[in-house]
């Protein structure tokens, strides 16, 4: 029953059967696992602290399963106490079994005689319904306790794995949490999502049905051996011939039939892909004429889906008849060997009976551990993407003994400074720079120039390979992580908002922060005329896909935002994206008083403010190239002076 | 929806779909009736055995019932097998076919009809949806089409064994319908939401995977763990009450068939001990009676799956019924020479059933080699005007004409040979650098195709890239930068030296330099070209021949940079938002 909105599950392994009702004769990919074995051994590790209810499941699913597997047995004896009363009937009174089967012997009945010796009969005597009507209403009991006991032990397995499920998301949150911010730069996010979704969704249900299922497969297969063995040995060599002859043809198929599974996956992904790539891009697919050309790639594509998923279809929808097959087979082998020996007197009918309904009991887990085999493997691997995530390295923990400034100055030094992304490029090198509280530090350089590498600096995102960076004399690395952000205000190009109210949103600068604190940072941020222009107000419902709210206006509430928290030292992205005009006179105008008095780092696009500032860096390829004021750097022309020039003569040249 | 249409949409697309393959549908009825049968004679079989063989010691008899017997299975397992054959090819081809109808469908709409469903409703219906009505085709031609055949063979033998013992399958059939019936139903809404609650952690993942930095920077992991241990306990406990739920069902349904065969086997006895059944028949009963429950157990399952079949059949009916509002004239005009002229007269645009025109009144007309700027305010119609010249919209009064012919006139695929867009969104579609540039002209050279690149500014980051032009673009472009995006953008536009240049705001995302070197490349590529540039910045558009100024959907002045600035006072203040006086002189 999952019905998974696409973007997220698309492209990412592993996928699951879509849509499809669980348990039916379908089965995933099983992604390959690098090490199945530590992983197993690993994810039951996870359930560790639910051993004693483990052993209360494995104990009623024991109880359950036997109780089941008495129930053919018992009924066999109703079968036999009915036969010999029917038998009995026909039979004069008042004469023993020995001379009835004397008597029928001497009729030259030899087989009829033979089948009688072996029953207790007495001749003449109806049908013994007490002793039937005993022997029922125990099988009814063995029957409703069998039923209990199972739904017991799958109500308690779902909170096992729920728990244990809860436990493992909670752990990756966590983890996330401690990472690095290098992680999150050098992994997709939709990779890191479908981590914690997708991945451990899958190991949620495959824990869940595959463990009872698995247990209770082996309990019968183990159980019904036992009394088959009892019953008859003959017969149950015949049948137990059945089961490697079952696992074979399962095991052939199902690789078979794995394989194009794996394709069929593979083609839906590829298939849905182009269907979203084409849709998603529909106006350019038809103001560049690749309309025919889509529609016959599209083809050939889903042509392929389909030979992959018809042979997956038909091959798996084999195994089904082949088992049913070879059941059948048993079932003729056990009524015409049963029935011989039954008229030979070595049998009753009530085993036979009893045997029949066992060697049906018999084929089914077979035919359920392949499939279980496969749902689990798929559970291991996406378990090891998880385990992966749980083992990248962390950040270096916090100072024991952190120092904390008690009043913020603002002035932040920077000595020697090295730091490289990648050990092999060098970045930055013995870079120096003061900022006296209060001035404003502009960072320019063209698109892609690795501006934002100073920003993860600062606010320790990475940490610096060599030299120091010290904020009022204290270097930051002495601090803790979260006081050293506390000193921090910032402001990214891309607004980033959470579901919640715009209230919330703002209030997210400062925890605990009062109504009317939060009102004057909305007015601050110009923001308090907007808003009281929605009819919800300060209680409107924003998210980070919101179309309620502009972009422009997602921008003045982070402005709101830093306003709350009231920092000493800013980072500021200057937006190069649309916003409209109004808007962006707003935006101006509030930024410009959020960094009245407060040290600045901005990257900047705008010419004013690079005018403006104290000291401009100038970045290329990742590194600081130029720094300076204004008039110093264009007094050198340099990189900084060419850049200028291209776009500021461009305005006057435009101008002009 | 009420059930009434809801059954016709999945009626209406099954019909469609289905008719080419009305003669394997067929087979696999008469295959899947033999195999019904065949399995219905089999216990049948076994009762003779017992009461002809076994009762009077008949071995001779046993051994040939058992060849019979196994003849019977024989054919079983052959027809089953062709029967899966045929069933799973058709559901496989009903599922290419749909899909493939839907893609075509969806290709002939226009940006009206996109819009109106959404991108990722369309791809959803083409996908999910499409799945779902194939999964109830692989049900339906393998066990669907046999539940009903079983129940009714499996009474009518029952009946044939004694019928008076098959007045207890009145009491048990409807007894296991409604116990499963009620836990599925019961489970169904669980389902649901726990199916939004995944969603929910999903939404919460995804904004703090987003906001990492602003989270840490101001210091609220904690808040973001509590966030996302409240959505991870709602999730937990609603699934555990849906697993819960759907523990009680195996164990129910067991119950149920075992206490049926108990009250079998103990009315079955009086009637055998009273001699009005004989003891062979008894067995016979039991199979019988399991395969009646089995297909109860099917019906069920069907139950559950139709109805989301059919609201994802209604979901892809709709889109096949859809008619596109813009489609080539049933008489195009002939093709006019392509000299690059675009009017406005008079044009006017509302959407459909809209009390207010997003545009009305818009007049104006350019030429080869004049560059005509668009600015306005956010929502003052600059990306609709845009959207009529290919005729993504059509006007609902007044015309657009391109080299004197009205757009709604054109063949489409003429029409759009002639303009070189470069849209808002940057939509780039995977494959090598190359193939996304040629897909503005099929058959330029790796030189013009270099060429496009330089104009475009993006011959120094293709360059760099491994690879170079071979380098793969992702899907939708995502592992190029905005700025990047926009360039290839561009370059696929000029390879295609069209007449008409389309540029929908499409230099947001460079910064000034780049901006500024891309639009002096193409003022020298482009120099015999119409030009059409939706900007929002004033530097882009300052030096334009003509600049329109739209205010709320109606064009406030027209003019050149100076003209504009003496005459428009919607453009000075848009032009004073940007620039310091010294700038605009």
């Amino acid at each position: 029953m999952s019905d998974r909105p696409d973007g997220q599950a698309r492209g990412q392994p592993p996928r699951r059967v879509g849509g499809g009702p669980p348990g039916m004769m379908m089965m995933g990919t099983a992604p390959k696992s690098k090490d199945f074995g530590g992983s197993a051994r690993r994810l039951l590790g996870r359930l560790s602290p639910e051993r004693p209810k483990l052993v209360l499941v494995v104990l009623l699913a024991v109880v359950s399963v036997t109780l089941t597997i008495l129930g053919p047995r018992i009924l066999g004896h109703a079968t036999n106490v009915l036969f010999e009363g029917v038998i009995g009937k026909r039979l004069p009174a008042g004469v023993t079994q020995q001379q009835v089967i004397a008597g029928l012997r001497a009729r030259g009945q030899e087989q009829l005689a033979t089948m009688l010796s072996g029953m207790q009969l007495t001749p003449g005597a109806a049908v013994d319904y007490a002793q039937i009507a005993r022997i029922l209403s125990t099988l009814a009991v063995v029957y409703l306790l069998s039923s209990l006991f199972a739904w017991m032990q799958a109500y308690v397995m779902a909170g096992i794995a729920q728990r244990t499920m809860y436990a493992l998301r909670e752990d990756v949150d966590r983890k996330l949490a401690r990472l690095p911010l290098s992680y999150f730069d050098g992994h997709a996010r939709g990779d890191v999502l479908s981590r914690v979704t997708n991945d451990i969704d899958n190991i949620s249900t495959s824990l869940q049905q595959s463990l009872t299922q698995l247990i209770t497969a082996v309990l019968t297969v183990i159980g019904v051996l036992i009394m088959m063995l009892t019953i008859s040995p003959l017969l149950a060599l015949i049948s137990l011939i059945a089961v490697p002859l079952s696992m074979f043809v399962t095991l052939v198929i199902a690789r078979r039939s794995q394989r194009q599974f794996t394709k069929q996956w593979a083609k839906t992904g590829d298939v849905d892909g182009f269907i979203e790539e084409m849709f998603s891009g529909h106006a350019v697919v038809k103001v560049f004429g690749k309309r025919e050309a889509a529609i016959r790639h599209f083809d050939e594509q889903n042509q392929e889906l389909f030979q992959a998923s018809f042979r997956a279809q038909f091959l798996s929808g084999t195994i089904q008849p082949a088992m049913l097959f070879i059941s059948n087979l048993n079932y003729v082998a056990i009524a015409v060997i049963g029935g011989v020996r039954v008229a030979n007197g070595t049998l009753s009918l009530g085993d036979v009976v009893a045997f029949i309904q066992y060697s049906r009991q018999f084929t089914q887990p077979i035919m359920q551990t392949a499939s279980i085999m496969n749902t689990l493997q798929s559970a291991v691997a996406s378990a090891e993407r998880v385990f992966e995530l749980l083992d990248e390295s962390e950040e270096s923990p916090d100072d024991a003994l952190p120092q904390t400034l008690a009043t913020t100055q603002g002035r932040i030094t920077l000595q020697d400074v090295s730091f490289r992304y990648r050990p092999d490029t060098p970045l930055i090198d013995d870079f120096d720079l003061d900022v006296p509280a209060g001035e404003t530090v502009a960072i320019v350089g063209p698109t892609g120039a690795g501006k934002t590498t100073l920003v993860n600096l600062l606010l320790r995102f990475y940490e610096i390979d060599g030299g120091r960076i010290s904020i009022d004399g204290v270097d930051t690395r002495r601090m803790s992580r979260g006081g050293l952000r506390q000193l921090f205000g910032m402001v990214l190009q891309d607004p980033w908002l959470f579901r919640g109210t715009i209230r919330d949103n703002i209030a997210y600068g400062r925890e605990g922060a009062t109504e009317e604190e939060i009102e004057a940072a909305a007015r601050a941020a110009r923001l308090d005329h907007f808003v009281h222009t929605l009819p919800d107000g300060y209680d409107t419902m924003v998210d980070d896909e919101a179309t309620n709210v502009s972009q422009g206006e997602k921008q003045l509430l982070t402005i709101a935002r830093a306003f709350l928290a009231d920092p000493q030292i800013l980072i500021l992205d200057e937006a190069t994206s649309s916003v409209d005009t109004r808007t962006e006179v707003l935006i101006q105008q509030a930024m410009s008083e959020l960094m009245r008095d407060r040290t600045s780092f901005v990257i900047a696009h705008r010419l004013s403010t690079i005018r403006g500032a104290h000291t401009i860096l100038v970045m290329n390829h990742g590194s600081i190239v130029e720094q300076g004021t204004h008039d110093e750097l264009m007094a050198r022309r340099g990189f900084y002076h060419d850049l200028y020039a291209s776009q500021f003569t461009e305005a006057l040249d435009e101008a002009s | 929806m009420d059930p009434g249409t809801r059954r016709s949409g999945i009626v209406r697309l099954l019909s469609t779909h289905l008719r080419p393959y009305r003669r394997e549908i067929g087979l696999v009825i008469v295959l899947q009736l033999i195999q019904a049968i065949a399995n219905l004679y089999l216990p049948t079989l076994n009762a003779n055995i017992i009461n002809n063989g076994v009762v009077t010691g008949n071995t001779a008899y046993i051994v040939h019932t058992g060849g019979l017997m196994l003849a019977v299975t024989l054919l079983m397992g052959v027809t089953a097998v062709i029967a899966v054959y045929w069933g799973a090819k058709v559901a496989m081809s009903l599922g290419r076919d749909v899909r493939a109808s839907l893609f075509r469908r969806v290709e002939t709409f226009s940006q009206m009809e996109v819009n109106r469903f959404g991108t990722p409703s369309l791809t959803t219906r083409s996908t999910n949806d499409v799945q779902q009505v194939q999964m109830l085709g692989v049900m339906s031609l393998t066990v669907i089409i046999s539940a009903p055949i079983m129940a009714v063979g499996g009474i009518f033998m029952a009946l044939r064994m004694n019928a008076e013992l098959s007045l207890l399958l009145v009491i048990i059939v409807p007894l296991m319908g409604v116990v499963i019936g009620l836990i599925v139903t019961r489970a169904v809404p669980i389902f649901r939401s726990v199916q939004q609650k995944i969603d929910g952690i999903n939404r919460v993942m995804r904004e703090t995977l987003g906001g990492i930095r602003v989270i840490r920077a101001f210091n609220r992991t904690d808040f973001e763990e509590r966030r996302f241990a409240e959505v991870n306990a709602d999730l937990t406990s609603t699934t555990l009450r849906v697993t819960r739920l759907f523990a009680l069902l195996m164990p129910a349904i067991m119950l149920i068939l075992n206490l049926s065969t108990v009250a079998v086997m103990w009315f079955g006895s009086l009637l055998v001990g009273s001699g009005r059944m004989p003891i062979g028949n008894l067995t016979a009963f039991l199979t019988y009676l399991m395969q009646i429950l089995f297909s109860v157990l099917m019906a069920t399952i069907m139950f559950v799956m139709v109805p989301r079949a059919a609201a994802s059949a209604d979901r892809i009916q709709e889109v096949l019924e859809t008619e596109p509002e813009i489609a080539d004239p049933s008489a195009p005009a002939p093709s006019p020479p392509r000299i690059g002229t675009v009017e406005f007269r008079d044009a006017e645009f509302r959407y459909p059933g809209a009390d207010a025109p997003v545009l009305s009144g818009i007049s104006f007309a350019m030429g080869p080699g004049e560059v005509t700027a668009i600015v306005g305010s956010t929502g003052s119609g600059k990306s609709t005007l845009v959207n009529l010249i290919p005729r993504f919209f059509d006007v609902s009064g007044g015309a657009v004409l391109i080299d004197g012919v009205d757009v709604r006139r054109f063949r489409q695929e003429d029409l759009w040979s002639r303009i070189g867009l470069v849209p808002q969104r940057a939509f780039l579609f995977s494959g090598s650098i190359a193939d996304n540039v040629r897909d503005g002209r099929h058959d330029a050279t790796d030189d013009e195709v270099w060429h496009a690149l330089e104009v475009a500014q993006a011959a120094d980051f293709v360059r760099d890239l491994p690879g170079g032009l071979e380098a793969l673009v992702t899907q939708g472009g995502s592992n190029l930068s905005g700025g990047q995006r926009q360039r290839m953008a561009v370059a696929r536009a000029v390879v295609r030296r069209p007449g008409i240049y389309v540029f929908d705001d499409s230099f947001s995302a460079l910064d000034f330099a780049t901006d500024a070197r891309l639009r002096g490349a193409l003022r020298n590529e482009a120099r015999g070209a119409t030009a059409l540039i939706v900007a929002q910045r004033v530097g882009t558009i300052m030096r334009a021949d003509r600049i329109v100024v739209l205010a709320e959907g109606t064009v406030a002045g027209v003019g050149t940079h100076q003209e504009l600035l003496e005459t428009c006072a919607t453009y000075r203040e848009i032009v004073y938002s940007q620039l310091t006086p010294e700038e605009v002189a």
